[in-house]
């Protein structure tokens, strides 16, 4: 009873003193100007990238800060749809990190099934080269991933970008940590009642695992739409171009022409921008996760 | 039976997986380490040659330069990268509702953008005749710099870049260590009238600490591979002196046809990486003993 008071008091005592501080608190109140002010210093490379895209060129050009534009146009967006690529290499970007994520997705959900659920011989070896995978830098792989994809005759293809993208180990590791912490009573019910691997997997465990597919499926789809080097390496026409390199590749073709190469640029950038807003809770979620694993 | 019938299911289940890693991951870095060994071009027969290629490597003036590029970004992005995405979290972790949502959104949006969009962004702002950033750098410097095509601008340059877009990411996982310290210590700091540099030494720090850890050697790791924003930056700069390890490898194979030798230097990578992986995992299991 007296702890119970104790513990009352101490908790109004806090209250109290929160309130003090929340009412003359001159540091805090710099520290959170401090905050908003470098909030407003991040976010400004992107809103002059915008101000630009909409501006006339010649305005573009003209010495001083004009944080508005004077006259609106959307010109330069529209001669950037119209007067490259961009369109076929967004659809190289779309077919290539979508079949990225369901592959992805599948084949570390099916694993990580395996590696949590079935004693199976060779099972700690297994986790253990996947554990030790994450040291292996996928970008030194260039070269080898290169001739790989010559000698399957996919250089240039849809399939021959998608394949080198396919190695995400953290992904395996998730699932198999999530399935782990099931309480062992689901697998056992299920087993009484005669069902097998398979069922309990897709009936059972597939279903509790929603927010975590989602976050992971989120998170592999933006490294993937954002990957640069291998997507650069495995083409060479504007054919087959992601839009990550293509807008890269075509500045000379646009001569200086500063709201071109940034429309080109918001154009590029505004479905991940877009996506992290809709998806920030399981953006956050993934990178916890992941975040927890590389340790 | 039923031992025999898990068996088959595990295989099944683990089959795409498998197939998957051996084709692109376990296939390629053997034959890494083979190409190493042979003098060959990029595509085509070659001839063994083994060691001498990593003979070549010890002498090779461009690889120690690319080096030291390399380990130069490091220094100028991890450590900078981890105090500040720690600055970041805390003034986040100060605010509530919606101008914390928003304000987080401004740190994290440029760690979503594809790196040729960050490339052309900061292209533009700094840009030496029209950027907006260039009277700053006037002010610094005393008059406008070309500043990814001057060497010594040149790594600067492209770590804050880096910096910008990459930070939120550290942030993140900065904000989920801090909510994760229980309200009542702090509470119970303050009540004892620990001011806010006392509570921050001895309540904060203290359970952030393998956070920091955790972000720095995550980001000495990641940004040794460096490559694609090098890349793009010196694409019309002084590609020798500002090149990075990664990007040496690209060019001796891609550019200069030396398949064998581009392995060679892609092998001293892996090692380089693995090592520092093996530190990190070291400490991080010492720290949690």
């Amino acid at each position: 009873m007296t702890g119970a008071t104790a513990t009352q008091a101490a908790r109004l005592l806090a209250a109290a003193a929160r309130r003090r501080r929340l009412r003359v608190d001159p540091m805090g109140a710099a520290l959170t100007a401090l905050t908003l002010v470098a909030a407003l210093a991040f976010f400004f490379p992107l809103y002059w990238a915008l101000v630009t895209t909409v501006k006339p060129e010649v305005e573009v050009v003209r010495p001083g800060l004009r944080l508005w534009p004077e006259t609106f146009t959307l010109e330069a967006c529209a001669f950037v749809l119209t007067n490259s690529r961009i369109l076929v290499w967004y659809l190289n970007s779309v077919v290539t990190s979508v079949a990225v994520t369901l592959l992805v997705i599948l084949s570390s959900l099916l694993a990580g099934y395996a590696l949590s659920q079935i004693a199976f011989p060779g099972r700690r070896l297994l986790y253990g080269m996947i554990l030790a995978s994450f040291i292996v830098p996928i970008s030194a792989l260039i070269v080898n991933h290169f001739l790989l994809v010559h000698r399957l005759g996919l250089l240039d293809s849809w399939a021959g970008i998608v394949l080198p993208q396919l190695i995400h180990p953290v992904v395996i590791i998730v699932y198999k940590q999530f399935f782990d912490a099931i309480p062992k009573e689901y697998r056992e019910a299920a087993v009484v009642d005669g069902a097998g691997h398979f069922q309990l997997l897709f009936r059972i465990f597939l279903p509790m695992t929603t927010s975590v597919t989602a976050a992971l499926a989120i998170i592999t789809l933006i490294s993937a739409w954002n990957n640069f080097l291998w997507p650069f390496l495995a083409q060479n026409s504007q054919e087959m171009m992601n839009v990550t390199v293509g807008i890269t590749q075509v500045r000379e073709a646009y001569g200086i022409r500063y709201a071109r190469e940034t429309a080109s640029a918001v154009i590029a950038g505004l479905p991940m921008v877009m996506l992290n807003l809709v998806f920030q809770r399981q953006i956050t979620r993934a990178i916890v996760l992941s975040g927890g694993i590389k340790a | 039976m039923t031992r025999r019938r898990d068996m088959a299911v595990a295989f099944i289940l683990l089959l795409p997986f498998l197939a998957i890693y051996g084709v692109a991951f376990v296939y390629p870095t053997i034959d890494m380490v083979v190409l190493s060994l042979r003098k060959a071009p990029l595509i085509g027969a070659g001839e063994w040659a083994g060691l001498d290629n990593y003979v070549r490597l010890a002498g090779d003036r461009l690889f120690r330069i690319a080096t030291r590029n390399t380990l130069w970004f490091v220094a100028l992005t991890a450590p900078a990268s981890t105090v500040l995405a720690l600055l970041l979290a805390m003034g986040v972790a100060r605010l509530r509702g919606w101008l914390q949502a928003a304000v987080l959104a401004c740190f994290f949006l440029p760690f979503m953008l594809p790196v040729s969009v960050v490339y052309l962004i900061w292209h533009w702002i700094l840009d030496t005749h029209f950027g907006i950033a260039q009277p700053i750098v006037a002010a610094v410097a005393g008059r406008s710099v070309s500043i990814f095509r001057t060497v010594s601008t040149f790594m600067p340059g492209v770590a804050f870049v880096t910096v910008w877009a990459t930070v939120g990411f550290s942030v993140l996982l900065f904000l989920a260590g801090l909510r994760s310290i229980p309200q009542e210590t702090s509470e119970a700091a303050r009540l004892d009238g620990a001011g806010r540099i006392a509570l921050f030494r001895h309540v904060t720090w203290p359970l952030i600490w393998p956070v920091t850890a955790l972000v720095l050697t995550i980001q000495l790791i990641s940004h040794l591979k460096v490559f694609d924003i090098v890349y793009l930056f010196n694409l019309r700069g002084r590609v020798d002196e500002t090149m990075s390890l990664v990007q040496y490898v690209f060019r001796l194979a891609f550019q200069q046809n030396d398949g064998g030798y581009a392995a060679t230097v892609a092998v001293a990578i892996l090692v380089l990486v693995a090592v520092l992986s093996v530190l990190q995992f070291q400490l991080l299991r010492s720290r949690g003993q």
